[in-house]
């Protein structure tokens, strides 16, 4: 089962377990990771799952989609590699990989 | 896992967002004791949103809905009683009666109960629980019931022209049924939204085939020979309209009968404060079923929205972990329809004009309520970047300085934000 790192915006690390096809947003969720809100469930209307994909991950994600970037433009503190993590499903090649949350979710 | 102690109990009755996100925070908060959710349907918290959407067009099932696994709130000793209705409230002890002829105590008792739809009220429905084919959409058993009934070809008329009817609309068409809105009101979604807004859904329903008639109230329904169906839907004009299935999206009852029967104040919802307490401290409610002060309006509300319960939730959550904060967010909502996204921030209730930014014709469109010269809500088309910036300029009760600037496309909305 493929692990996620999520690092908080203090440093403080949480590393779970994911099921393929899930979510990453579902894998902080379900595991309680502070720093992913979700309020939406998953349906890429309100931009708090926010988080930064660490660089080497990026190539194994699949890239923003329009409704994705339009959210993300409307977020405060984006970078290069913020994503919404609701749109992000783990695959097997996700194991390992590093999101970043940012000091909060608007 | 902290180690639950015995005597100390959250007791929430209810399961669904709010519930299930204030044992989240709870326990995250560092409660202690045990946390206890006693939810009427048999299942754990699950989204209701895609009720109305994907789960309605066979793209989910109940399984994905759920919030979180089992055995996410079993790594936090959060116990759930699935299936189980609570039936009154016992103050001076403490303690729940429920339907199962079991009882609860509770340290802490947080109502979580939602609503119910308002029931379809006409003569012709003497008997709603026989009539096979007629339909109200709340909960997962509504959504699959009426999943079952969505047959090509069908005629399903839909009594209200609110965001789950027209929802529903949608979901219809696409699975080729023949749809029929009626609407009391001249125009749909006429309690939330602007008449531009209204007619451009309007559009957009009627150009996917949806036979939208507004200003038409529903006298009578007739039943087929067999007693256990509708037949047709007849109009105040008298027309009759043939129906499959009949849907009746015409609001939400919060549920209130706990509380009101514990003595407990119920205006609109159950009465609480900014950190969602009653009168009886040692009873707080949330969601749906809540009445709750707004700084941002001036006045109290009543929020039916996910974002709302799960926002009062986490405020439940600091109120019972002793570190007090005052609910005070934007509301805000969404609904999908074919290709369209709207996202709603703030109220728009008592707005006294409207700037649009972008247009209509291009399915790509914010509309902007102002009040006392301040943007009070937004509702953002296909634009989820104006919905961000919106929220933040509706949180901020940013002045309205020039309505030709604010409808400018070519200047950036953020400038619009203080500093």
């Amino acid at each position: 089962m493929p692990k996620i790192v999520f690092i908080e915006h203090n440093g403080t690390p949480h590393r779970v377990d994911v099921d393929v096809g899930r979510s990453v947003m579902q894998a902080a969720v379900d595991n309680f990771v502070p720093g992913i809100v979700a309020d939406c469930g998953g349906s890429c209307s309100c931009g708090t799952c926010h988080g930064f994909v660490d660089a080497e991950w990026l190539p194994k994600i699949p890239a923003v989609q329009p409704d994705e970037a339009s959210m993300l433009e409307g977020l405060l503190e984006t970078k290069q590699n913020s994503r919404l993590t609701c749109q992000i499903r783990v695959t097997p090649d996700l194991d390992g990989m590093i999101v970043r949350l940012p000091k909060s979710q608007f | 896992m902290p180690s639950p102690q015995d005597s100390e109990r959250v007791v929430i009755v209810g399961a669904g967002h709010a519930a299930g996100e204030l044992a989240g925070s709870l326990r995250s908060g560092g409660y202690a004791g045990r946390i206890i959710l006693i939810g009427e349907e048999p299942h754990l918290p699950y989204q209701r949103p895609p009720l109305s959407k994907a789960f309605l067009s066979g793209e989910l099932g109940l399984p994905e809905l759920e919030i979180k696994p089992e055995s996410s709130y079993r790594s936090i000793g959060v116990e759930i009683r699935a299936g189980v209705r609570v039936e009154r409230i016992d103050r001076r002890a403490k303690r729940l009666l429920l339907g199962d002829g079991t009882q609860e105590t509770y340290t802490k008792l947080v109502l979580a109960t939602g609503g119910r739809p308002r029931p379809l009220l006409l003569p012709g429905i003497e008997a709603p629980e026989r009539l096979s084919n007629l339909h109200y959409l709340r909960n997962a058993h509504d959504a699959s019931r009426l999943r079952g009934q969505l047959q090509p070809g069908f005629r399903l008329v839909i009594v209200g022209g609110g965001y789950i009817g027209l929802e529903v609309a949608a979901v219809a068409r696409k699975h080729g049924l023949q749809v029929t809105v009626l609407e009391t009101q001249p125009r749909v979604l006429a309690r939330v939204t602007a008449p531009e807004l209204s007619t451009f859904y309007e559009f957009v329903h009627r150009a996917a085939g949806v036979d939208i008639l507004t200003s038409t109230t529903v006298r009578s329904v007739q039943v087929d020979s067999s007693g256990d169906a509708i037949a047709s839907l007849t109009t105040d004009d008298g027309t009759v309209i043939m129906a499959d299935v009949v849907l009746a999206g015409i609001g939400l009852i919060p549920n209130v009968e706990l509380a009101e029967g514990a003595g407990l104040a119920v205006e609109n919802g159950i009465v609480v404060d900014e950190f969602t307490q009653t009168a009886d401290t040692d009873i707080l409610a949330v969601g749906d079923c809540s009445n709750h002060p707004s700084r941002l309006y001036g006045r109290c509300v009543r929020i039916e929205s996910v974002p709302n319960a799960v926002g009062q939730a986490r405020a439940a959550a600091a109120t019972l972990c002793g570190k007090p904060q005052a609910y005070d967010s934007v509301p805000w909502f969404w609904s999908d329809q074919y290709d369209l996204k709207l996202q709603i921030a703030g109220l728009s209730q008592g707005y006294e004009g409207v700037v649009l930014r972008g247009s209509p014709e291009s399915r790509s469109f914010t509309a902007f309520y102002f009040r006392d010269e301040r943007i009070i809500a937004a509702d953002a088309v296909n634009r989820p970047k104006d919905f961000m910036v919106a929220k933040r300029l509706v949180a901020a009760r940013t002045a309205l300085t020039s309505s030709a600037a604010l409808a400018d496309d070519a200047r950036p909305l953020q400038s619009f934000l203080n500093g």
